[in-house]
């Protein structure tokens, strides 16, 4: 007869970034069941809608999360610029495009370094570390900042990139690419990295899709979803192919980010071929009166925002469905049935970003 | 930096900040900046650490959890913020369910502030940070031996 235990596992945790808290039902060493709790980031931004003006709320949305700030300021941006009936620029629209794609490989570089960390293999944490650094030096030459940067206004963008600074970036991204193939061969091809990851929190194709999960975690399950094919930004110029895995377990997962990786810089390569030369961003009149949603791909899956505004300078409402809310019922289904040693690994595998659950 | 004889070892919580200063404070302990120069290594256990670097503001739910880690860990210590919100609240002052600063649960030695800190100035709290904890800890040394005496 196997034992029975609840075991707390965080908030505060050595692998965990970021504050959630589970309560694992075990028996012996296998979990039965995963309970999570949430509330440890929440700081309820969606009520500042109330206080700071439609204006100002772009710099809120874009600390909803620091991984993928920008994309946030985009998704908030694009569904006043739909209410207000605003056509930005198509520079701009191209801008938003790079630097979105930009965002997502700093940030599926991010997750592989802390996924290595989770099963003990530092080296390789902190070489895709380094790697990620070239991407914030980009952003800082552009635009100033690092991981916040603040350039999405309503009506287009803030700062240009000049036609000699983007052939700079594709260079050091060129040069980028020979790295990041060293690199994530280690991931693919390493004897140690496979026994942790194969076969472990398998996610059926059934399973992926009664459970709702999204982005990468949808994908890596065999089914394509991607929201960059609705055409939003620039995405409708651009030629590209929706990596999936049939897989459908945590190597999956890891091998779906490491082609999405190469596939940014692809794109980012088109991007830049076919940038058309116009102005940045359009003078915006008015107050916003009216409701419109927005579904954008980030980095962790499909963000959605939905805002209504009534005419004043305070929108009345802002909502915003995160990536790792999604998925959070499909690691659940994951959690249910593995080795208590995997918990970590395997709540890593969905690319946790928890500031963007609970904003 | 010479008088320093002591490789103080350091705890990062996320109070409920946006990530953007976490992934920062990591950033410090990547190859780039890399603060294991000054022998500050990144735990994750409470019991070992001496500096306690600590992001966003302060929420209802985490209060305790803040409360809990300072007290887990052994003097002397030194409490760091970093970013905005842990200073002061930052632009989530106003929203319903932050308190505010990290400083009204727990003391805190050094603010570092930014949106997001840079890691520049992350690693500037940090030195400061170990300058302090050799400061806490000599003056903590005297004063057991001048008892013993």
């Amino acid at each position: 007869m196997p034992k029975r235990s609840i075991v707390p596992f965080g908030p505060q945790h050595p692998v965990l970034p970021e504050p959630i808290h589970l309560d694992l039902v075990l028996e012996d060493e296998l979990v039965i069941e995963a309970i999570p709790s949430i509330g440890y980031v929440h700081r309820g931004l969606e009520s500042l809608v109330a206080k700071k003006d439609f204006n100002e709320m772009v710099y809120v949305t874009e600390r909803i999360c620091g991984i993928c700030s920008f994309m946030h300021g985009m998704g908030y941006c694009s569904a006043v610029e739909q209410i207000m009936n605003v056509q930005i620029p198509r520079r701009a629209e191209f801008l938003r495009t790079i630097w979105a794609e930009m965002s997502r490989i700093h940030s599926h570089l991010l997750w592989l370094g802390l996924l290595a960390d989770a099963f003990g293999f530092e080296a390789l944490f902190m070489q895709s570390w380094r790697l990620r650094e070239k991407i914030l030096d980009m952003f800082e030459i552009a635009t100033g900042g690092r991981v916040i940067f603040s350039v999405n206004k309503i009506g287009g963008v803030l700062k240009d990139m000049p036609a000699e600074m983007l052939s700079n970036f594709v260079a050091v991204l060129d040069g980028m690419e020979k790295e990041l193939r060293e690199t994530t061969q280690t991931f693919l091809d390493d004897y140690t990295v496979k026994s942790r990851l194969v076969g472990v929190g398998i996610l059926t194709e059934e399973d992926a899709i009664r459970r709702g999960a999204v982005g990468p975690m949808m994908r890596a399950s065999g089914i394509e979803v991607d929201m960059r094919k609705t055409g939003y930004a620039a995405y409708d110029e651009i030629d590209f192919q929706v990596i999936t895995s049939k897989e459908c377990d945590s190597f999956a997962r890891c091998k779906v980010r490491i082609a999405e990786l190469f596939q940014s810089i692809e794109i980012i390569r088109q991007a830049v071929s076919k940038i058309p030369d116009t102005e940045i961003s359009v003078p915006v009149k008015g107050f916003p009166n009216g409701e419109a949603y927005v579904r954008l791909e980030q980095p962790r899956g499909e963000a959605f925002y939905y805002v209504r505004a009534n005419g004043s300078k305070f929108v009345d409402r802002m909502r915003v469905r995160t990536p790792t809310f999604a998925n959070i019922p499909a690691l659940m289904q994951v959690l249910q049935g593995c080795q208590f040693g995997d918990v970590p690994l395997l709540i890593l595998t969905i690319d946790p970003c928890i500031s963007c659950t609970e904003r | 930096m010479k008088n320093i004889h002591k490789s103080p070892w350091l705890l990062h919580y996320d109070g409920s900040s946006c990530n953007g200063c976490d992934i920062e404070v990591l950033a410090c302990t990547t190859p780039v900046y890399d603060v294991e120069r000054f022998g500050v290594v990144n735990t994750g256990n409470p019991m070992h650490a001496d500096i306690f670097l600590i992001t966003g503001g302060i929420n209802s739910q985490n209060e305790d959890v803040v409360k809990q880690i300072y007290e887990q860990m052994p003097g002397p210590k030194v409490v760091v913020a970093v970013g905005t919100c842990a200073c002061t609240g930052g632009i989530f002052k106003e929203c319903y369910n932050i308190k505010g600063g990290v400083d009204t649960v727990i003391p805190v030695d050094i603010y570092v502030p930014g949106c997001a800190a840079r890691p520049e100035s992350i690693i500037d709290g940090v030195v400061k940070a170990v300058a302090l904890f050799q400061e806490k800890h000599d003056k903590k040394k005297r004063k057991e031996r001048a008892a013993k005496s």
